[in-house]
């Protein structure tokens, strides 16, 4: 009984140092298969859109994809580890405007919108993603 | 005679590019107010008309009209914008004065004004800078038809005013959708927005005013929302009421917006309890 009593405790004192991770938006977009979904059809959006297509010319595509799903499973509380370069070093030398950044915003709200996202779920990821603009523009 | 269709060929590539300008996202360009700004209805908004962002052109025209069965009330008028940093407006208002005009036999049915607008971003993003986006804007107004209003008390036919307002989008601020606040000063002296004239003979100074509105935005193309505009009371002849309304917005795409509404105006030139329905019709560029 006090053994019970003290693991208890020992739990409860190691969930307030350390409480679970809140992964409920990785669960809403469906998790890795959802974000592999949202983040190739964005890819595919991106594709089709003349305003910023330019800016994927000569990059290795499938590994964009893949460092695109890690950020966006780490950001929405999914168990993932980011990989890829940061983000002012990944988009240095591209000159990116305001208006890229927000093209691709479109490109992503259409895939999540497409793969029928709660609109509630998509403005938590791009409130997560929004403070990353001052990193990716005008670089 | 080979330089005018090569100018026109430029001039067509230029507005190609103008209409291309649409680097900002759905519903940020707002709809029109009845005064020209880029904004809601009875209020303006920080941002700036069309969608254009740096570097980009922007550009907007529309249509409104107030109806709430004693008197109407048209507008139209278009804006330009520049650099997501500085719009010029143009609206000319006409307010039908109906019953008012037929109960007392007046010498006019109807006031007009015009109003030139200049906003400028002063600092800020509507979205993503740490600072909500904050713009300083000028309206100078020439009313049309003075006599009734010098008859009633107003001191000027023309005259300018200021407002400083700031505006954020809080992304999933009001239960995961996204919420919309604006918040203004204005400093102004017009009677009933200038179509009762300047000033009056109860107060001819300016006076600092408060608006401000607030929406919640179903999805991009959906808004729903309510504004306040605090007015003057320079007027001794009849009582100038704050305005309020409860307004719906529509944004299709980034050439259409359409915004219906319930505006209650209190009392206009002593007829009191002036509610009616606002429809606004936009298309930018």
């Amino acid at each position: 009984m006090r053994s019970v009593l003290l693991a208890m405790v020992l739990t409860l004192a190691a969930c307030a140092q350390q409480p679970p991770k809140n992964d409920s938006l990785y669960r809403e977009l469906g998790e890795q298969a959802g974000i592999t979904r949202i983040v190739e059809g964005m890819l595919l959006n991106i594709a089709a859109d003349p305003r910023i297509v330019r800016h994927f010319e000569n990059i290795d595509i499938e590994r964009l994809r893949d460092k695109l799903v890690e950020q966006i499973c780490v950001e929405a509380g999914g168990p993932c580890t980011y990989t890829g370069d940061s983000m002012e070093e990944s988009h240095k030398g591209q000159n990116l405007t305001p208006s890229d950044f927000n093209a691709l915003v479109e490109n992503l709200q259409e895939a999540m919108s497409a793969q029928n996202v709660p609109m509630p779920a998509q403005n938590r990821l791009l409130a997560r993603l929004a403070p990353m603009r001052a990193q990716v523009i005008d670089r | 005679m080979t330089y005018l269709p090569r100018c026109i060929v430029l001039l067509l590539g230029l507005l190609a590019n103008l209409a291309c300008a649409d680097g900002r996202l759905l519903a940020t360009g707002g709809a029109s107010s009845i005064e020209g700004a880029a904004g809601g209805g009875i209020t303006p908004w920080a941002v700036l008309s069309g969608y254009g962002e740096r570097g980009e052109w922007g550009a907007d025209v529309f249509a409104t009209r107030v109806e709430t069965g004693d008197y109407r009330l048209d507008v139209a008028g278009v804006g330009v914008a520049f650099d997501n940093r500085v719009e010029l407006s143009y609206a000319r208002q006409r307010f039908d004065l109906g019953n008012l005009a037929r109960g007392l036999n007046l010498p006019e049915n109807s006031l007009s004004q015009d109003i030139f607008g200049l906003k400028v971003r002063l600092f800020g993003d509507l979205i993503y800078d740490q600072l909500p986006q904050v713009s300083l804007g000028i309206q100078h107004k020439r009313q049309k038809d003075f006599l009734i209003p010098s008859l009633v008390g107003a001191q000027r036919s023309e005259d300018t005013e200021g407002y400083l307002t700031a505006s954020r989008l809080i992304l999933g601020g009001a239960f995961g959708y996204n919420l919309l606040l604006n918040g203004g000063i204005r400093y102004s002296r017009a009677n009933e927005l200038g179509l009762l004239g300047f000033g009056g003979d109860r107060r001819d100074r300016h006076s600092v005013l408060k608006e401000g509105s607030v929406a919640v935005l179903f999805n991009p193309r959906w808004a729903l929302g309510v504004e306040y505009r605090e007015k003057p009371d320079n007027l001794s002849f009849a009582g100038e009421s704050d305005w309020a309304d409860l307004f719906l917005g529509y944004f299709p795409n980034k050439n259409l917006a359409v915004v219906l509404a319930y505006a209650r105006l209190g009392e206009i030139a002593t007829l009191d309890h002036q509610d009616g329905v606002y429809l606004s019709v936009q298309g930018s560029f």
